[in-house]
């Protein structure tokens, strides 16, 4: 009985060991620094994998790119000074939140376009039906159209 | 008319997701813009691989355009595209200069002695902060250097004979043109 608790303890811990795994041990000062790094890392996108983020990946360069924003925030360097200094080397492909700017108008408000065109068009369907509706004869509407 | 409406729809959706597929085979997701193409090129001073003593600097390569291709022992497609490394560099007319990226110096002096050596001048960036600087994130990369010490091409992945005829060969022809 005992065996077996322990064997699902370990079971359970088995994903624990894998997060742990893929972020190396950093020297933070104290918690709030290492809740920065944990939230700008994961804000930050590897750019081997993907679809990962820096905090998450396990590849050689994100394992590089996490040792440098470490180095960044000890040198006293804000948030928005260490993604200036990745998006010029590696492009704004590192951001996982794209600035707002021409080039990403689409990205930004194409969601939200799309949704007044279809709100529009549905509004627009909905009076023409309901200018349609009366003209129809109701009475004769039995339901038994079979 | 308003019959034929649930067809346009469909086949807008067909559209639209023929549209997704054409373009998601058409380019290489891992193929990103590097933001520093006709930027200076990076300053950095690295070792000269099997030479730790002797270090090479970006000042000392200005003058004449040059090919920096990024490799490693490590790296599997640098396999595949060292023998075009091999057998063509040498007609391209630029010197060649290898950056060996994050790699032990004994390891790559073992790949060049068993794969060949193309390469005019080996750096060595064992930890992989100037690759940083160079926006690297996987090897091989190749950059082409202007004799200014500016980026003007650069290629992710490995060099094949179409890159080399169609984007290397003509990036150098360019060079050459605007500085007789």
């Amino acid at each position: 009985m005992m065996r077996h608790a322990l064997l699902w303890l370990a079971l359970c811990l088995i994903p624990a060991t894998a997060i742990a795994q893929a972020i190396q041990p950093l020297p933070f000062r104290d918690r709030a620094e290492e809740v920065r790094f944990q939230r700008l890392s994961a804000e930050l996108r590897c750019p081997m994998c993907q679809n990962e983020t820096l905090a998450d990946s396990n590849a050689p360069i994100a394992h590089d790119l996490r040792r440098q924003v470490f180095e960044m925030m000890q040198a006293g360097k804000s948030d928005d000074e260490i993604k200036a200094y990745l998006v010029a080397r590696y492009s704004q492909f590192v951001l996982y939140q794209p600035p707002v700017e021409p080039s990403t108008w689409l990205l930004w408000f194409g969601p939200a376009v799309l949704l007044v065109v279809g709100g529009v068009v549905v509004a627009v369907q909905v009076r023409r039906r309901a200018r349609q509706a009366p003209a129809a004869p109701p009475a004769n509407d039995t339901g038994d159209d079979w | 008319m308003s019959r034929l409406l649930p067809l346009f729809g469909f086949l807008l959706l067909v559209a639209l997701f023929g549209f997704g597929i054409w373009w998601n085979t058409g380019h290489d997701p891992h193929d990103i813009a590097s933001p520093l193409i006709d930027q200076p090129a990076p300053a950095f001073a690295l070792p000269v691989l099997g030479e730790p003593e002797r270090t090479i600097d970006k000042a000392s390569l200005l003058g004449r355009p040059y090919l920096l291709n990024v490799f490693a022992s490590w790296c599997i497609e640098c396999v595949h595209e060292h023998p075009i490394l091999m057998t063509r560099a040498k007609e391209l007319g630029v010197p060649l200069v290898g950056f060996n990226y994050k790699d032990e110096p004994a390891d790559a002096t073992a790949w060049l002695a068993k794969h060949g050596n193309p390469f005019d001048t080996i750096v060595a960036d064992r930890d992989g902060r100037a690759g940083i600087d160079f926006g690297v994130y996987a090897a091989p990369e190749t950059f082409l250097i202007d004799a200014k010490g500016v980026i003007r091409y650069k290629r992710i992945g490995p060099i094949t004979p179409d890159v080399l005829d169609n984007e290397i060969r003509p990036a150098i022809a360019a060079l050459a043109k605007e500085s007789p």
